[in-house]
């Protein structure tokens, strides 16, 4: 699926200092039942969210007026369980286009990383500095520079390089998806396919 | 030069390797759903292209199904849509559909064994975390998500890096009423639900050489619970056995060519794996979760650990148990429960209906408890009756629904309410999982059977020598 390119990103950040962050809370099983890719938004974080009546719980960060931005921010193991891609497009829908953490599950990472959603992983002490400048001043910003593979926080000389590889790097920045790549591989994968003993 | 196991299926596989990164990976066999595939379908749709190989390709309905009455058109319009949505697509493809109602229908990840779909040294791919099931073959075998789906659909290879390796030993043999699924919780809690994040696991020891395919399926399915992408099992004579006549299963010569290869699929002996660790199966009694992830589980007889005890973080740890309204420090046993789920890719195969009616053979269904015990397949159903299991489930007041992946991740009707608890032979206790504000002690089928006549968690050790007495 064709995303939106990546390059710089300067944003306020949302906080969610919580651990093992499961894709069943990012987006509950019950609201998995579209056949389109839209509208995830509206669940993301479901039963953290709302009450079950269907108001907002106050205490909850997305319903917190003070945090806003692009940016959200998790505690370590973000994205385990479930492979459920609807996960990282409910993240997306509701305006995020990068995921910091200590630390992400494997499938999540990939499935981020397949929409134009950018997983930024930091070191436990970056992770604690973030939520830090944020409980400070919810207005701090951060400048994710996926070129340079930097995070920054603005104003304050402090950074942090991350990982990501060299392919991966260059599909966000273009905006370029796997599936075009295989498609031109067909005929070599046609005769792999071929040799193969199943 | 020596290899695991894991590399000579996984090195075979690749079609290409790109510099700096993942691998073109080839997938022999996929497995599709109706929740993570309808997006996929619309993707080849919008590029106008079709299903490259319809024959790798095996499609069923579970995650969102009824169970009951799938006789019935299904009532809620979203799931029926879903449904359609993966017919309509299926025949568009050409790719064999077993619908709800369709004999081979069932979860996923029991009826592709079922129908030897999963062969040792295949690659095989599904829009689920738990297709490591299949590993238990000595495939290889892992969750992807939807964009990922529709790569395979286009073009039957994803974008991979190669994970790094681990063997995971469990030498000795099991204690009485030690199950294979105790056998992962316990590795699960020693590592955490991120222990083995990056990894793939190759399960080895005197306890899986022991281990029934289907205890093997249960061990590999839960791989992805401690954070591994897959598990395996290196195939042996067991493996063999189970295949051999299966429907998709090599024939004749095709046979014979195929166990030529397949008897090579053991890790060389000095083959060096990234990270290896050793249990003893002496240390591990039934298992039961207390928290909110399947790696917060301890023995039965223990009790719930002390916040200071925990590594990581104590706010989550407390958040949790505050879920759960449990404390810290508490005793397990005797807790009262409300539900029973016996079912899922985990333990809903024969051997788990069985060891459930193990322990509720002449006994009565405690009033208190509500117990859901869901086939994994028809063909799982049909053993049950022919084997005369459900004599003894209905003798003990327990009631049988028809197959699908049902509360365990109550997509569809069979949602635990809210503040109510429930032992599940599932894989996974996240908060809300079995239903908004469900709580789930996740456990074995023995324990679930114990847990289920007695209302509250019980060691099934006791009620097992009781029956020996």
């Amino acid at each position: 699926m064709a995303y939106d390119k990546f390059n710089i990103l300067e944003s306020t950040a949302v906080p969610l200092p919580i651990e093992n962050v499961d894709t069943d809370q990012i987006i509950p099983a019950r609201f998995l039942k579209a056949t389109e890719r839209k509208g995830f938004g509206d669940n993301l974080f479901r039963d953290w969210r709302y009450n079950t009546d269907g108001t907002p719980k106050e205490d909850f960060v997305l319903n917190n007026q003070t945090y806003s931005g692009k940016i959200l921010v998790g505690g370590k193991n973000f994205g385990s369980g479930s492979s459920r891609e609807h996960a990282a497009w409910a993240i997306y829908d509701c305006g995020f286009r990068c995921v910091v953490s200590s630390f992400f599950a494997d499938i999540f990472r990939n499935n981020c990383l397949n929409i134009g959603v950018l997983p930024v992983q930091v070191s436990p002490e970056f992770l604690e500095r973030i939520f830090k400048e944020i409980e400070t001043d919810p207005e701090s910003k951060f400048e994710v520079d996926l070129s340079d593979q930097r995070i920054n926080i603005v104003g304050s000389g402090i950074s942090e390089k991350f990982e990501i590889t060299e392919y991966k790097k260059e599909n966000l920045l273009n905006g370029f998806d796997d599936i075009d790549y295989l498609l031109n591989l067909e005929s070599e994968i046609k005769d792999f396919a071929s040799k193969t003993p199943f | 030069m020596s290899h695991t196991l894991f590399d000579k299926v996984w090195d075979s596989h690749v079609v290409k390797k790109i510099e700096n990164g993942p691998d073109v990976f080839f997938i022999d066999r996929h497995l599709v759903h109706e929740v993570t595939s309808p997006v996929a379908f619309l993707g080849l749709k919008e590029r106008s292209i079709s299903v490259l190989y319809p024959e790798r390709t095996f499609a069923t309905a579970d995650h969102n199904t009824p169970t009951i009455n799938q006789h019935l058109p299904v009532a809620d319009p979203l799931s029926a849509n879903q449904l359609k949505a993966l017919e309509t697509n299926s025949a568009e493809h050409g790719i064999p559909y077993w619908g709800l109602g369709h004999e081979k229908n069932g979860i996923v990840h029991v009826i592709g064994p079922e129908a030897g779909i999963t062969l040792p040294g295949a690659t095989i791919v599904c829009g689920d975390s738990h297709t490591s099931t299949h590993g238990a073959f000595g495939a290889i075998a892992f969750g992807i998500g939807t964009s990922e789906v529709e790569m395979v659909l286009a073009a039957q290879c994803i974008m991979q890096p190669k994970p790094k390796s681990m063997r995971i030993n469990v030498n000795g043999t099991l204690s009485f009423g030690v199950t294979p699924k105790d056998v992962a919780l316990y590795i699960i809690s020693k590592l955490s639900t991120s222990g083995a994040t990056g990894y793939f696991v190759e399960y080895a020891g005197q306890v899986f050489r022991d281990m029934s395919m289907e205890g093997r399926m249960t061990v590999c399915n839960l791989s992805i619970e401690m954070g591994a992408r897959g598990g395996m099992i290196a195939p042996d004579e067991k493996t063999f056995s189970y295949i051999q006549g299966r429907e998709y299963a090599p024939k004749g010569a095709a046979w014979d060519i195929a166990m030529e290869y397949w008897k090579t699929l053991q890790t060389d002996t000095d083959a060096v794996f990234d990270q290896e660790l050793s249990f003893e199966a002496s240390d591990i009694e039934p298992m039961i979760t207390y928290g909110t992830n399947p790696g917060m589980g301890g023995g039965i007889s223990k009790g719930i650990p002390m916040a200071a005890h925990v590594d990581g973080g104590i706010s989550t740890y407390k958040k949790s148990l505050a879920y759960m309204d449990f404390n810290e420090g508490e005793s397990m046993i005797d807790k009262t429960i409300d539900f029973v789920f016996l079912g899922s890719c985990t333990n809903g195969r024969i051997e788990d209906f069985r060891a459930f009616a193990s322990i509720v053979k002449g006994r009565k269904k405690a009033p208190n408890v509500t117990a859901w015990l869901v086939p994994g397949s028809h063909r799982v159903e049909d053993a049950i009756k022919e084997e005369g299991i459900l004599d003894i489930l209905h003798e003990a007041g327990f009631e049988l629904r028809e197959p699908g992946c049902s509360a365990c991740l109550a997509m569809n009707d069979d949602k635990i309410p809210p503040g109510k608890y429930a032992v599940s032979t599932s894989n996974r206790n996240f908060e809300g999982r079995q239903g908004p504000g469900s709580r789930t002690l996740l456990a074995s089928p023995l324990v679930a059977a114990a847990a289920a006549v007695t209302g509250k968690v019980t060691d099934p050790r006791g009620l097992m020598q009781a029956d020996l007495a």
